[in-house]
């Protein structure tokens, strides 16, 4: 083997560069930060919930980690875990959906992109859910619109907050316009929460767009977002060909639309559950009974 | 102004204009011309039929997009009478690319909304071609809330590519406009009609585009992604826009399929902008019909019946767990 390629091999051997979530790594893999390019001891960044010791990046959350970093530890009992999409209109394209489907639960071992549930959050009863981004991109086709549905009635019902945790690429076109009609669901269940008197508050990470953000998403009460976290309606690269120049250092960024008036507040990971918890002490006060 | 043919009618359009340059001619001094004048009639309107009868997806997705397609406007003169628009969103701006006004049809006063595609390029660039910007949401939603306020019912018209993904739209919100529409048109306490006239472009018509009665154009689309940027994301290719067109089930009747749409008002052949009186009058009382059903019962009932309809759309699994 030729002393370059011998270099090569072993760089992408130390280097494990990976996508999707930390807790599918075993403990001694290491892995390069996107933040500050330093290299990272796996075991570390678990620790730390999956935040950069060295430069604050976040890395992405597997939806049952984003649920166990919020809630009281122990009380999320999930809902709803075997509403999962079919194929209604037989789409195929590149791939058939179906497939695009079975690796999704095959890689992820959840039915569908969104997990939902009952839990506690500094003793207060919310309706939680989480998106998924591993699972098709997070898209809110008809399982994901109906699990979020149920969990604004539920929330109605037993008069809990909501708390949502979002990710996603948006509407998922391989339901064409079933996915685009689960906006509209899910922002009349939104809005139903809200005329019952109920607190939603909502948590937008990285990455956040579409159907998705100009839906559900962005109808909450009080609006959060994870440091760095991309959220918008139209995706940079659109945007970008659309006005035919480069866009502004920090472009749809969670920082920016602080900026812009679009969210309350940047929220590091490790604090977003106390802020969480203090924002329901003053929506949902006498929650806890 | 410049003849617009689609790709798949150009057979038709030049045999068209073969018969118009005969019947040109002085027919009189001609007699031998009258037959072969017949002849062709009869040629054209045999190949309009063909050509017409069975329209793939994409092609009504063109015809969706023609530039002489009876627009917002041309429903607005038709059909309502005592028009006062209303501009502006009361915050940044008055966006062209949405209509809103008070207006009466047929003895029924009410609030109109509409996606407003221009005529000409002047109108078309005021307008930004028909795809709002978040101004123009937040104005729709005005007129909502004014709808609301006095008891008006509201019905809208789409014809939108879709909310424009410009830099500052993004900076001003656009995805916020959109969802704050959703909601409020979700549990708005008035009758709200739709009519799908022309393109049906994602978001930025869902914006105005549910509520208690769905009226389809034959010819309408209506759909979660352009074909286009479905071809572009799935095949780096937007050429492929056809396949995509199949794919995203756009069509009226693919919508009517999917339990979504209430209605379809049938076009004449070849596409609404042939004949358009009429289609426009058909729309016209599609509507006062609908208002008439949807005014009989009270607001509450209304308002679980809109729920419901929203309820119900969506096709899953679920399992015993």
């Amino acid at each position: 083997m030729p002393i370059n390629d011998w270099f090569k091999q072993r760089e992408s051997r130390r280097y494990t560069v990976t996508s999707g979530s930390g807790a599918d790594l075993p403990d001694g893999v290491w892995r390069t930060c996107p933040g500050c390019r330093k290299t990272l001891y796996q075991g570390d960044v678990a620790k730390s919930l999956s935040v950069c010791p060295h430069c604050g990046h976040h890395f992405e959350l597997i939806a049952a980690d984003r649920i166990e970093a919020l809630v009281d530890p122990g009380s999320f009992e999930q809902t709803n875990a075997s509403i999962g999409s079919v194929d209604p209109l037989r789409f195929s394209a590149v791939k058939p959906y179906t497939e695009s489907l079975a690796a999704a639960r095959e890689s992820c071992g959840l039915a569908e992109a969104v997990i939902t549930g009952r839990a506690r959050i500094g003793g207060r009863a919310v309706a939680i859910g989480a998106l998924d981004f591993r699972f098709v991109g997070a898209s809110m086709g008809s399982a994901v619109g109906e699990k979020v549905t149920r969990l604004f009635e539920l929330a109605i019902a037993e008069r809990r907050a909501v708390v949502l945790v979002v990710a996603s690429g948006g509407a998922r076109m391989q339901e064409g316009m079933l996915s685009l009609m689960q906006m509209a669901k899910t922002a009349a269940a939104a809005e139903r929460l809200a005329r019952a008197g109920l607190p939603y508050v909502s948590v937008l990470v990285n990455p956040t767009y579409g159907g998705v953000t100009a839906s559900f998403a962005v109808l909450a009460d009080v609006i959060f977002a994870e440091p760095g976290a991309l959220v918008g309606f139209a995706g940079p690269r659109l945007v970008e060909q659309t006005i035919r120049r480069s866009l502004p250092k920090g472009f749809q960024s969670a920082e920016s639309l602080v900026d812009h008036g679009m969210i309350d507040g940047v929220v590091p990971r490790a604090e977003m559950r106390g802020r969480v918890a203090a924002v329901l002490g003053y929506l949902l006060p006498g929650g806890d009974v | 102004m410049a003849r617009f043919v689609m790709e798949f009618e150009r057979p038709l359009v030049d045999l068209e204009d073969k018969l118009a340059e005969l019947k040109a001619l002085d027919v009189a001094s001609l007699p031998e011309l009258a037959a072969e004048i017949e002849d062709l009639e009869r040629e054209v309107e045999r190949l309009r039929e063909t050509l017409y009868a069975a329209l793939s997806p994409w092609e009504r997705v063109q015809v969706s997009r023609h530039p002489s397609r009876p627009k917002t406007d041309d429903y607005v003169a038709g059909l309502f009478t005592d028009v006062v628009e209303l501009r502006g969103d009361r915050a940044y701006g008055d966006d062209e690319a949405v209509f809103t006004a008070l207006a009466t049809l047929d003895g029924w006063r009410i609030v109109v909304i509409g996606h407003r595609k221009g005529r000409t390029t002047k109108e078309n660039v005021r307008r930004n071609f028909g795809s709002p910007h978040p101004e123009g949401f937040r104005k729709a939603r005005r007129a909502m809330r004014l709808a609301e306020k006095f008891s008006l019912p509201v019905v809208t018209f789409l014809d939108t590519a879709g909310a424009y993904p410009g830099l500052e739209d993004e900076e001003r919100g656009q995805a916020w406009a959109i969802a704050e529409c959703l909601a409020t048109l979700s549990d708005l306490p008035v009758p709200v009609v739709v009519v799908g006239i022309g393109e049906g472009g994602s978001g930025g018509a869902l914006a105005i585009g549910f509520g208690d009665r769905l009226i389809m154009l034959e010819n309408a689309y209506y759909s979660v992604i352009s074909p286009e940027m479905c071809a572009m994301i799935l095949y780096k290719d937007t050429a492929r826009a056809a396949e995509s067109a199949s794919a995203l089930a756009l069509t009226a009747d693919d919508l009517m399929r999917l339990g979504i749409a209430d209605e379809v008002v049938p076009e004449p052949l070849g596409g609404a902008h042939r004949d358009p009186a009429p289609v426009i009058a058909a729309v016209g009382e599609r509507i006062t019909s609908a208002l008439e059903t949807l005014s009989a019962g009270d607001t509450g009932a209304l308002l679980e019946n809109r729920y419901g309809r929203l309820r119900a759309i969506g096709v899953f699994a679920e399992g015993d767990g």
